[in-house]
């Protein structure tokens, strides 16, 4: 196993779930790669979430009665999650159809929108886009309950297509009013219940009743649509049907998986007007799409498999978002194994560094990249890795690292303390310029000496917390 | 007339999401008013009046009683040639200046390097909330972006004072020489740099902060109470910036329009009145806008995205009165079902930066335009009053 190996690990690991430990990396190194791929798509393996402890013990958090709980069983499960990738897609897919809390302030069906991207979002494209469109939370998001026959809320029609399968420059205005006019009637069943039900049961014991999808044929637009060419009596399933099968469709959808995983695009708004980083990686990935069947699992396999992803001219090539950070750090320090309240801080920590978990700004989602970066928000994130990783000194990193340095007899010169806190924290490469500041920063007080704890192991922990610091750990 | 000094202030705050411009200045004396908002209009009984054709909507109190004072402005029929109906894509066009191509530099991020060339104050300008609006944003301008004033530094959990000092060394060090060849790497150092410069010395302004206004404790008040904590503590800021939403009112308009402009209007109120109470008045001009405004005809229970909108300026030296006119609610004068814009945003905004702030405006707003004559002469008297 060469180091390369492990830091091809530690980059897969990374991008297909959220960092993984020194151990793990090496595991996962020694079974070989493609084996760690094949794991990882595998989504008939249980996660291993007590999802029932949970549920009885804290109603609060997973009975989705609100945003900032939801959040925070959320990131219990990217941080403990045995099948990691469900919950990096269940994320993607988020990112892509933007749903808010803040317009909905019902915390149950968003929740069963993310268990919708668990369930589908590795499948066929057509499924996925359907039970969007008849999902709950995004019909009210959205407004496609004030979208009726004879008068359109073209509110869904327009971002189905703008922001959620094919781009600007696609379609026409005309292709937004028709679609609009076959999504007529897709609404919500029982809200005038759940109005009376919210006013009534002021402590939701059981959690609030869920809302459900109703197609009102009356209010139904039964006459001719002409969508993108296509002339009949469509309703919304022929109109996905139709976005299912454009080129357009494979490749904003390529666009947005090589952005989420392999390396940043600009944000959305300036697609039609930068090429692509990587072309060729879209096309693959289009291909993979449409010999699949229209099918997303068979685009991210073949990612992930691919050069393009695998190459080193990539790694790093990310910034990291607020959930993919926190979630990162607690990975490494091995907070939250079992389910506590006290998750909740750390989950609202995504928030001070710009990403509340199911309370996007916009149907657009958040600007990734070096938007996710302000001076603000780089404040937040640094604050929050220095408190985790000085915070606890029996577990996690500090431990391994201090064994490790034991089994060498004790004593470490500064360049190997550095280093053996990188590899530990997950196989990090970082600048020769930040390593080097590192290094002085170490030698200043000489040697590091374990004497069984003590000062050489705040060292330790002094240096876990400034390597969580530099530049380098706000990418991935 | 030029009222611009190096002590005036800036301070926008941003309507996101498309505020209803024909429900935030309601023309009540126009019967197509009430024919096309059929089910989402205000009734004239509840207009706060400004003419027998025009006025306010329910909960604009604050800023009624600024307008009976003659400091707000209200600039009507604002947009630009060819309106984008997208969230985004329009947001982005306010912010860049840019109405034609894709831009990445924000009017206020080049307006700050213009008031700061060699970036000697990372505190020039400050957005107060979560995330750089675009705005904002150019490359090497350093803008300080603070979510809660109170707890804003670096380190702050390393409790040793003399530890802490050594792990920041390290850090401006570490963020100072960071660029690796990579644009990505060189902003990271960048944006290290100068939150570290800015954490320390934004953090004594709350401590130096006393005042006899009580701000609301919603968001867009406690905004507003840290923009002025931030200027009274007299770090050199010039541009301040806060946004507020989400206007987005596709369906439940009625309520959801009147709780936003509430909150709006009591902040706006709360901060002039802080401002006069520290002698901060006449230097401050506030701008609101959105991105653009909603559909003429309503949907229902709310209205569409749509175009032509309405921007305010509010000040002690700001000319109260009309600015344009509004424009015609006739059908064949709409614009696709829109409002037709009559004046272009950027003649605002080279208002704004010739004669209040006092720059050259062609190069920030990519091209030359007209002005409007917003502000009283230096000595505060009054100016010519309305247009």
């Amino acid at each position: 196993m060469t180091n390369h190996d492990i830091e091809l690990m530690a980059h897969l690991m990374r991008r297909a779930g959220f960092g993984a430990t020194r151990d793990e990396i090496e595991r996962y190194a020694a079974q070989g790669y493609d084996a760690t791929v094949d794991m990882l798509m595998d989504t008939s393996q249980s996660d291993g979430i007590q999802i029932d402890l949970i549920r009885r013990y804290h109603p609060d958090h997973s009975g989705g009665l609100g945003m900032a709980g939801f959040g925070a069983f959320w990131l219990h499960r990217m941080i403990n999650s045995q099948t990691p990738l469900v919950e990096k897609v269940a994320l993607f897919w988020h990112g892509v159809f933007a749903t808010g809390y803040a317009k909905l302030a019902q915390g149950k069906v968003l929740m069963d929108q993310i268990q919708m991207f668990r369930d589908h979002g590795f499948g066929d494209l057509r499924t996925l886009l359907v039970e969007l469109s008849r999902d709950p939370s995004m019909i009210i998001w959205l407004d496609n309950n004030d979208n009726h026959n004879g008068a359109i809320n073209e509110n869904y029609g327009r971002e189905l297509l703008e922001l959620f399968s094919m781009g600007v420059g696609n379609y026409t205005e005309d292709d937004v009013k028709e679609a609009s006019r076959a999504f007529t009637g897709w609404t919500v069943g029982n809200t005038e219940y759940m109005k009376l039900k919210a006013d009534n049961d002021s402590l939701w014991p059981y959690g609030r009743l869920n809302l459900h999808f109703e197609f009102r044929d009356y209010d139904h637009d039964q006459g001719e649509i002409t969508f993108l060419g296509h002339t009949g009596t469509f309703n919304g399933e022929d109109i996905v049907d139709i976005i299912c099968d454009q080129q357009a469709t494979a490749r904003f959808i390529a666009r947005h998986m090589y952005s989420f995983f392999v390396a940043d695009e600009p944000p959305v708004p300036s697609w039609p007007y930068t090429p692509p980083r990587d072309a060729e990686a879209l096309d693959i990935m289009s291909e993979a799409y449409f010999n699949g069947g229209c099918t997303i699992k068979p685009m991210l396999d073949t990612m992930f498999r691919s050069d393009f992803f695998k190459s080193e001219s990539v790694w790093y090539e990310k910034v990291k978002s607020p959930a993919e950070l926190v979630a990162g750090v607690l990975r490494l320090t091995g907070e939250h194994r079992s389910y506590s309240p006290a998750i909740q801080e750390d989950a609202n920590a995504m928030g001070l560094m710009g990403q509340t978990l199911v309370n996007p700004p916009s149907v657009e989602g958040w600007h990734w990249g070096d938007e996710w970066i302000d001076t603000g928000n780089l404040v937040e994130r640094i604050n929050f890795a220095s408190e985790h990783f000085s915070k606890d000194f029996t577990a996690g990193i500090a431990d391994t690292v201090d064994a490790d340095i034991t089994a060498r007899g004790g004593s470490v010169q500064p360049h190997e303390l550095v280093d053996t806190c990188l590899d530990h924290m997950g196989a990090i490469r970082i600048t020769e310029t930040s390593r080097k500041s590192l290094i002085e920063h170490v030698a200043r007080d000489g040697d590091v000496k374990l004497n069984g704890g003590g000062s050489g192991r705040s060292r330790i922990a002094e240096m876990v917390q400034l390597i969580g610091a530099t530049p380098e750990f706000q990418k991935g | 007339m030029t009222t611009a000094t190096d002590n005036n202030k800036l301070v926008v705050v941003q309507l996101s999401g498309g505020n209803d411009y024909l429900n935030t200045i309601v023309p009540y004396g126009d019967g197509l008013y009430y024919d096309f908002r059929g089910a989402i209009h205000i009734k004239p009984e509840d207009v706060l009046h400004i003419d027998d054709r025009t006025g306010f909507r329910p909960g604009m109190e604050a800023i009624k009683r600024l307008w009976d004072e003659g400091k707000v402005a209200i600039i009507h029929g604002i947009g630009y040639p060819n309106p984008n109906r997208s969230h985004f894509r329009s947001m982005d066009i306010w912010h860049t200046a840019l109405p034609e191509d894709i831009g990445h530099e924000g009017w206020l991020g080049r307006t700050t390097e213009e008031l700061d060339p060699d970036g000697e104050n990372v505190l020039t300008a400050v957005n107060f909330g979560r995330g750089l609006p675009r705005a904002l944003g150019k490359r090497g301008v350093p803008v300080a972006s603070v979510g809660n004033l109170e707890t804003y530094g670096l380190f702050t959990d390393v409790g040793d004072e003399g530890r802490r000092k050594t792990v920041l060394d390290t850090f401006a060090k570490m963020y100072g020489t960071a660029n690796g060849g990579d644009a990505v790497m060189e902003f990271l150092g960048q944006t290290g740099t100068d939150a570290l410069k800015g954490a320390d010395i934004l953090r004594t302004a709350v401590d130096k902060y006393h005042s006899n206004v009580e701000y609301a404790s919603n968001a867009i008040g406690q905004s507003m109470r840290d923009a002025a904590q931030v200027m009274f503590a007299d770090l050199g800021t010039r541009i301040y910036y806060t946004q507020q939403g989400s206007y987005d009112t596709h369906a439940g308009e009625l309520a959801t329009h009147y709780q936003l402009w509430s909150e709006l209007s009591a902040a706006i109120g709360d901060f002039m009145d802080d401002m006069d109470e520290h002698n901060a008045g006449d230097d401050t001009t506030l701008l609101l806008f959105s991105e653009f405004g909603r559909r003429i005809k309503d949907n229902g229970s709310g209205t569409d995205h749509g175009s032509g909108g309405v921007a305010f300026l509010i000040g002690n030296n700001v000319k109260g009165g009309i600015y344009s006119s509004y424009p015609s609610l006739k059908e064949r004068d709409h614009l696709e079902g829109d409002l037709h814009f009559n004046n272009d945003f950027r003649i605002t905004y080279t208002s704004i930066l010739e004669d209040w702030l006092g720059l050259d405006a062609v190069p920030i707003v990519n091209g030359t335009f007209e002005k409007f004559d917003f502000f009283r002469n230096g000595n505060g008297t009054n100016g010519n009053g309305a247009h």
